[in-house]
């Protein structure tokens, strides 16, 4: 019996130690592991103008522009504290969308606009049906870009 | 719980209990991937991608689970060393890793048409990534444990470095639910939490019977395992007699 109650002791006491150090290990990460950088934080000088990062945000209401060639798309990236506008030059995803999240690998550029040279697009933690009394019969539910 | 520790009679129920495992289990999935793939409409924004998470979610969620038990189960044999704790511990490594593995697999599956890409170093797939190489050092140590030198460890169990190795490994776990939390990452937050769930009931209800399914499966793997691992050291230890015999 007091072996047994010896050995509880110890695993419990040895398994707080390695959920502390864990939770430690976590916080130190906190900024680290982020997998983006917010138009907030760019905003508050964390970056260097040429320097490659990667930027995460929503796409702000009526701000995608195509330009001439077709190619080419402004937007402007926001989370609701600050907002950068963002040049990229290629195809984006489908989900690619205002109102819509997504994130863009590149750089900033000194006149203060973000050029991406890659941009997925992030998906919220909603799953809704398509609401049919919007669309007609049949068709396929693809997102506006 | 003790009366079930024993070898003998924990045979007695898992044999039966095996195939209900495996059939109603088997019976869950395809109903829920029949509903899931037809009886439900497609994602609003996603289209008919976002079916996928019918298969998905359960993985993750049993890879996870797995891991748990699993750690739970190596705690039990540290301090009570229940044999059969021992022998659990070693019977889920193997479909957790699976499950941890068709979590992985669906999710790329399903980031590329998407975010775009069929992998990214973000928080969550990282975290997930970890569990999957956890699980493999668990099984290689386990294995290395039974055929090492020492023979076939006593009763098939867990030796100590693995059951302390299977606790340490459990702090992965938090981390993996929290990584979408905790840090900016590619993958959406938690949509199913105590609080309710963001999945649109219209959309929710096949995941209930894919849940239960997969689950009900993972039990009958561990169950055969864990009979097989019992076989294998009965074996072992008539062997071990008739050499014993011989040698008079």
């Amino acid at each position: 019996m007091k072996a047994k109650h010896q050995r509880l002791i110890l695993a419990a006491v040895a398994l707080c130690g390695v959920a502390g150090a864990g939770v430690l290990a976590a916080s130190a990460l906190r900024d680290e592991a982020a997998y983006f950088r917010t138009p907030a934080e760019v905003v508050a000088g964390k970056t260097t103008v040429g320097e490659p990062m990667r930027l995460g945000g929503m796409v702000a209401a009526g701000s995608i522009k195509r330009q001439a060639d077709g190619l080419t798309i402004d937007f402007v990236a926001t989370d609701g504290k600050a907002s950068i506008p963002v040049q990229f030059k290629g195809i984006v995803p489908d989900l690619f969308a205002e109102n819509s999240g997504m994130v863009a690998d590149g750089r900033m550029r000194a006149d203060g606009v973000f050029v991406a040279d890659r941009i997925l697009a992030k998906h919220d933690e909603r799953y809704m049906p398509p609401q049919m009394g919007d669309m007609p019969k049949n068709m396929k539910v693809a997102p506006k870009v | 719980m003790h009366a079930y520790a024993n070898p003998t009679r924990f045979l007695a129920i898992a044999k039966p209990l095996t195939p209900w495992l495996l059939g109603v289990g088997l019976l869950f999935v395809l109903g829920g991937a029949f509903a899931g793939l037809t009886m439900v409409p497609g994602e609003a924004k996603q289209g008919e991608t976002a079916r996928i998470l019918y298969v998905h979610v359960p993985s993750a969620w049993l890879g996870m689970g797995g891991w748990t038990s699993l750690a739970v189960a190596g705690l039990v044999q540290l301090v009570w060393r229940h044999p059969l704790s021992g022998i659990a511990a070693r019977a889920i490594a193997v479909p957790g890793m699976l499950f941890t593995a068709l979590c992985l697999a669906t999710g790329s599956i399903w980031g590329k048409p998407t975010w775009g890409t069929w992998w990214e170093w973000d928080g969550r797939m990282t975290s997930m990534l970890v569990l999957l190489f956890l699980y493999a050092g668990f099984i290689a140590l386990t294995n290395g444990d039974a055929n090492g030198a020492g023979g076939q460890r006593q009763g098939g169990s867990l030796s100590r470095g693995a059951a302390v190795y299977a606790l340490v490994g459990a702090v992965n776990i938090p981390i993996i639910n929290r990584s979408v939390v905790w840090w900016n990452s590619l993958h959406q937050g938690p949509s199913i939490t105590l609080g309710g769930s963001s999945i649109d009931r219209t959309l929710l209800w096949p995941l209930g019977l894919t849940l239960v399914g997969f689950s009900l499966l993972f039990g009958a793997i561990v169950l055969m395992r864990m009979r097989r691992i019992i076989a294998d050291n009965r074996v072992a230890a008539r062997l071990r007699r008739l050499a014993d015999d011989e040698g008079h």
